[in-house]
């Protein structure tokens, strides 16, 4: 491994700090796995090829995240360590992303909705005042945003596409909608993270976000669920039961030869 | 010992390994070379967050260095500025479009938003015939920094490095 100039002065986030880095680290990663279970098995090679290769930005972005954080936190736990070795509960990652990929309609569609959020987030990150989180972010805006438009053209494509495409894509957005309401739940680790000037408390984005998502999910002809009430707990370390499987399949090597390196 | 100006000329010949007709001088991927009393310590600015030839580009860069005969080399990550595509010189432009890949169009840095959809207002042309009679494939190609395309006329595919 290279030396990494991060410039985090080792244990200097407070608790509300390290939540917040952890989030941001764990949607990347939790994304970056469950988009990598395409891999030789998505609808056409092209598509096979760009799922993969978004995988590989979200786990490059999280092995940055995580490796921050764990500098922030100063108490020696590397991007390894945070990644394969903490149990579920402590992972802090939204719902929206572990949840299964179902078909490729529904991961498309997550994909957007998701993206489009790192886009806003990213974006406002890259003017933290956490010198490195800037860094980090301001890089993997660019990223996002290519993933965002892939991920649009394609919800598009399909909900305005062939009356099964359209089932298909309207299937998935009733089913992940609901989810998206925890990006903006608000949080007391947001609100410290916000007065510190370190980065944006999730609920400041949804206006945003929305005007993002919708004319999208319109021109795909798409209709757009009501918010209903709904409480996910991800954000908090409570998971829902796809989770268990998902971290049995990425921590397994790490479980089973504990500090293999290769 | 190796002094900078060697260094920087050593690294000149180092390829990318994805790309191999560009070396990593040109990508714009080195930002700094400074020799001290102990050895050469290299500043490298990585492309895309999950590019998977990073670290072996790191390890290209040590050995070449190391082959030109400087006796200790260190290399450190720096992520600000991020690198862009507007790094990459005119002449390697030119090399990579001599190679099949069209290299990026415009200016990637600058400005905050883009436009939600890409539509292209010049259609790129194909580097093996020049026709402008093309379609893409897919956003993304044999790695994320490239796009897959495809010539209506003469039926070759051909890659896009995207502008970022």
């Amino acid at each position: 491994m290279s030396e990494q100039t991060l410039a985090a002065a080792p244990g200097t986030a407070t608790p509300e700090q390290l939540e917040y880095l952890l989030r941001l680290g764990d949607n990347a990663l939790i994304l970056g796995q469950r988009l990598s279970e395409w891999c030789g098995h998505a609808p056409v090679l092209e598509e096979d090829m760009a799922l993969a290769n978004m995988a590989l930005d979200l786990v490059g972005q999280a092995r940055l995240l995580l490796t921050h954080a764990g500098q922030s936190e100063g108490r020696g736990r590397d991007e390894d360590q945070l990644a394969f070795l903490r149990v579920e509960r402590d992972y802090r990652n939204v719902t929206l992303v572990e949840l299964p990929n179902g078909d490729f309609g529904r991961s498309v569609v997550r994909n957007f909705l998701f993206s489009a959020f790192q886009v806003l987030l990213y974006g406002r990150l890259s003017s933290s005042a956490d010198a490195g989180l800037a860094a980090i972010a301001a890089k993997s805006l660019k990223e996002a945003r290519y993933h965002m438009s892939h991920a649009a053209e394609w919800t598009i494509r399909l909900g305005d596409g062939t009356a099964v495409s359209h089932d298909k894509a309207q299937a998935a957005l009733d089913y992940l909608w609901p989810y998206t309401a925890e990006l903006f739940a608000a949080s007391p680790a947001d609100d410290a993270v916000a007065a510190a000037g370190i980065g944006p408390a999730w609920s400041e984005l949804e206006a945003e976000w929305e005007d993002l998502v919708l004319p999208v999910l319109a021109e795909a002809t798409l209709t757009v669920p009501a918010r209903v009430p709904f409480k996910t707990y991800g954000k908090f370390g409570r998971h829902s039961e796809h989770m268990g499987h998902l971290l049995a399949t990425m921590q397994y090597m790490q479980r089973t030869y504990p500090g293999a390196q290769w | 010992m190796l002094t900078e100006a060697q260094a920087w000329k050593a690294l000149a010949a180092v390829p990318d390994p994805e790309i191999p007709v560009v070396s990593v001088t040109e990508l714009g991927i080195i930002r700094e070379v400074e020799a001290g009393a102990d050895g050469l310590r290299v500043v490298v600015t990585p492309t895309y967050s999950g590019c998977p030839a990073t670290e072996m580009i790191a390890s290209s860069i040590e050995e070449a260095l190391l082959a030109a005969g400087a006796g200790r080399v260190s290399i450190d990550t720096r992520l600000d500025p991020a690198w862009t595509s507007d790094w990459i010189g005119s002449e390697a432009r030119e090399k990579l479009r001599a190679y099949g890949i069209v290299p990026p169009s415009g200016q990637a840095a600058v400005g905050g938003a883009r436009p939600l959809h890409f539509v292209r207002r010049s259609p790129l042309a194909c580097p093996r015939c020049g026709s402008t009679d093309t379609t893409r494939l897919s956003e993304f190609g044999s790695t994320a920094c490239k796009a897959l395309y495809r010539c209506r006329s003469c039926l070759e595919p051909f890659e896009y490095f995207k502008p970022i």
